[in-house]
């Protein structure tokens, strides 16, 4: 444990890579590290990147990084994919496209699965983030598909939120869960040289237009950018920078602060009910039978359920 | 309930532009349940190595088409070495010619797959085999 902690501090990547691991498969030692980390740890600035598939995140991701890394500073990066809800398997794609800044020894991606398969929010992704801020990690990006609930709670983490979307995207703007829209800290328009830029600008603007902003407000920004070829990525990261210091004023600041941590730590005590009192029901015999007695209308799963939460833990 | 899962990275080196076969067996081990960074062709020894230690995956595929395996997978066994992340289970898939397969055996490849081999064969001998 103490070599883990020296090792991670002083930036050993495999080390960094290790202590992710056990918290990404809530291995105890995870939780003892991280209980050793958080009192000295203030967390790195987080960019949260998302959008929907396709939509050049991660290319996106790579220039950023590229950018960013000129004006010096350690870069780590959090590439999280869904699982499939089918086989409990990921596919985890986006290091392709970071493929420029994969020697750099500032940068480490870590690709992450959502693993939610038994709802909630995957709160490996704090730990995560709190295992790089304490290995001097200055920056720390978190990109993710915006498309479920999940992934919303994920981005929302961050302290400023890049939502990434193209001039074909109209239709999605429309269908994105409300959580996402309001969660932009930044819309950016990406492959922005593509038919229809005029009209998915337009959009975003009146969407923005029925949110009234007072003074002293953050109104998000729409930036476009060719990711390909990094156009606008200097622009982009000129708004970062503006949304950073708006940030440093805002007396929200110390709210966001709270609420992520009420999330956290809920996620943290449904973990843990989940391990002592759920977990040991679900794998006994007495817990097949007892869905049989449901089905056979013994007794109903209301009272059921109450019953089994307070077994849960105990023997047999 | 255990939370492991077993993390694959699947990784082309070499200058071959083929990844038929390395994206159906990342779908089949995904679909098997397993975690799967792909990373792309035209992967460098030093790009796969990192790639591995920062995604701490258990297995490592590496898929040729090239010829060029010979010295591409010594220059990864090595760099594995150097990297303290030999503990990683290492397969080998894509054109590789019977005389060539006994000298990677030989070199600390865990195991050789040439094309025809059914995926369940090679998500059977991961799941038997990682550690």
């Amino acid at each position: 444990m103490e070599k883990m902690i020296t090792g991670l501090k002083s930036g050993q990547e495999r080390m960094i890579a290790r202590a992710i691991s056990l918290v990404e498969n809530n291995d105890v030692r995870g939780y003892e590290l991280l209980k050793k980390l958080y009192p000295t740890t203030s967390l790195a600035y987080l960019l949260g990147i998302t959008g929907p598939p396709g939509s050049g995140k991660s290319t996106l991701t790579g220039k950023i990084i590229k950018y960013l890394r000129k004006q010096g500073g350690k870069i780590g990066v959090l590439a999280i994919d869904p699982t499939s809800q089918f086989s409990g398997g990921a596919l985890l794609g986006d290091r392709i496209r970071m493929d420029e800044v994969v020697t750099d020894s500032k940068v480490f991606i870590r690709s992450m699965a959502t693993r939610g398969a038994l709802g909630g929010l995957n709160s490996s992704v704090f730990d995560a983030v709190l295992i790089l801020s304490a290995a001097g990690y200055d920056y720390i990006i978190i990109e993710t598909v915006g498309v479920g609930q999940n992934e919303i709670d994920i981005v929302n983490l961050a302290d400023t939120v890049l939502v990434v979307t193209t001039p074909e995207g109209g239709d999605e703007i429309q269908t994105f869960k409300a959580g996402i829209m309001e969660t932009a800290s930044i819309f950016v328009i990406n492959k922005s040289d593509r038919p229809g830029i005029e009209k998915m600008e337009l959009t975003l603007e009146q969407m923005l237009e029925l949110k009234e902003y007072e003074s002293g407000d953050w109104k998000p920004p729409i930036v476009k950018t060719v990711a390909t070829g990094g156009e606008g990525v200097k622009q982009l990261l000129v708004e970062v920078e503006n949304h950073q210091r708006f940030l440093q004023e805002s007396p929200r600041k110390e709210e966001r602060k709270q609420e992520i941590m009420e999330k956290q730590l809920i996620n943290l005590m449904e973990k843990i009910l989940r391990r002592q009192k759920i977990e040991p029901v679900v794998n006994s015999d007495y817990f097949k039978e007892k869905i049989e007695s449901v089905l056979r209308r013994e007794i109903d799963p209301y009272t059921l359920a109450e019953k089994l939460i307070n077994r849960g833990g105990g023997s047999g | 309930m255990s939370e492991n899962k077993i993390k694959v990275l699947v990784a082309k080196p070499g200058l071959d532009g083929h990844d038929r076969g390395a994206k159906v067996v990342a779908r089949g081990l995904k679909e098997a349940g397993m975690e799967v960074v792909y990373t792309g062709l035209r992967q460098t020894p030093e790009k796969i190595v990192r790639a591995a230690v920062q995604e701490d995956v258990d297995v490592i595929g590496l898929s040729i088409l090239s010829g060029a395996h010979n010295r591409l997978f010594s220059e990864i066994m090595d760099l594995l070495t150097r990297d303290n992340k030999d503990d990683v289970l290492v397969i080998a898939g894509g054109i590789i010619p019977e005389e060539d397969q006994q000298q990677l055996l030989e070199m600390g490849i865990d195991a050789v797959f040439t094309p025809g081999t059914p995926i369940k064969n090679i998500v059977n001998y991961i799941e038997e085999n990682v550690n």
